[in-house]
């Protein structure tokens, strides 16, 4: 039980996150992924937009993916109410203030922007993408890399600004 | 069931997610500072575990219980994966943070995360009104 209720290791999260991709697959038919609900939703509260990118988003056929992402929230919840022995710390106590706030709106903003550039993210690239040995995500993996330990490494230069 | 599937199998995903605390502020850290080898871990052990079911998936060819085919999507070649894919690791980075982890964070009561999907959404506008001057 106790081992059920701590943080689980990677050797049963990590292979439960690639069950993921065959369980979407089988029961879904669709290609696990995250952030194109970016898109969705951008589309479904901008229904008049004239941005092609919006107005050819076609959300609501798409709409396993906000039921999926609305699923990631469930399951996190179930996860920290049920099945947790101690709170999980999302983000660090100096991230609770204005500072933390702008961090993750101009964090956040990369995200979106970053990962509709290169259509996928973590889930969409280096999950699914490598698991089916696509080549492009295997560079976009690299890519995620880089920005990230450039990131890190210029964190470490200015002294914990980022 | 037919719509309600994908609110499960999300729920997996979500559960999996934070039990493995990568949806974390600090494991994020940890990795791109090479404190912990848990998310290399993690990633690489679920791409196995994925490549595998994929290819047995590839082979016989199974159709949903609703009788969808299920198809691999290929992946086309674009500059995007390297552009995009370089701002979102800077993103990744600073909010500590990828998009699946947003909703998880949501979902477990972490209420800054909201700050996050504004700032993501506000990303994916702007990208929607950059794209047409961007090389694709």
């Amino acid at each position: 039980m106790n081992l059920l209720l701590s943080p689980w290791p990677w050797w049963i999260s990590g292979p439960l996150i690639g069950l993921t991709v065959g369980l979407v697959l089988v029961l879904g038919g669709q290609s696990l992924g995250v952030s194109s609900s970016f898109r969705d939703i951008c589309a479904a509260l901008l229904p008049k937009s004239k941005l092609p990118y919006l107005a050819n988003a076609n959300w609501r056929g798409n709409s396993w993916k906000l039921l999926f992402v609305l699923g990631i929230a469930l399951g996190s919840f179930i996860a920290v109410r049920f099945l947790s022995n101690a709170p999980v710390e999302f983000l660090p106590a100096h991230y609770h203030s204005a500072s933390g706030a702008l961090k993750l709106l101009g964090g956040g903003f990369l995200v979106g922007f970053g990962t509709r550039w290169a259509r996928g993210c973590t889930s969409g690239h280096s999950i699914m993408g490598l698991s089916s040995l696509q080549l492009p995500s295997l560079y976009a993996t690299l890519s995620f890399f880089a920005g990230g330990l450039t990131a890190a490494g210029l964190g470490m230069l200015i002294g914990g600004v980022l | 069931m037919k719509n309600l599937r994908f609110v499960l199998l999300g729920a997996f995903f979500g559960l999996v997610l934070t039990k493995s605390e990568v949806v974390t502020w600090h494991k994020i850290r940890a990795m791109f500072h090479f404190r912990e080898p848990d998310l290399y871990l993690i990633i690489g052990s679920a791409v196995v575990v994925g490549a595998v079911l994929v290819a047995i998936v590839k082979r016989l060819k199974p159709r949903t219980p609703y009788g969808e085919p299920v198809v691999v999507e290929r992946v086309p070649m674009h500059k995007g994966v390297f552009f995009g894919g370089f701002l979102f690791g800077v993103g990744w980075y600073i909010a500590g943070t990828c998009p699946g982890p947003i909703y998880a964070q949501l979902g477990g009561g972490e209420f800054f995360a909201v700050f996050t999907l504004l700032g993501a959404l506000a990303g994916a506008y702007a990208f929607a009104w950059a794209k047409p001057k961007l090389p694709d």
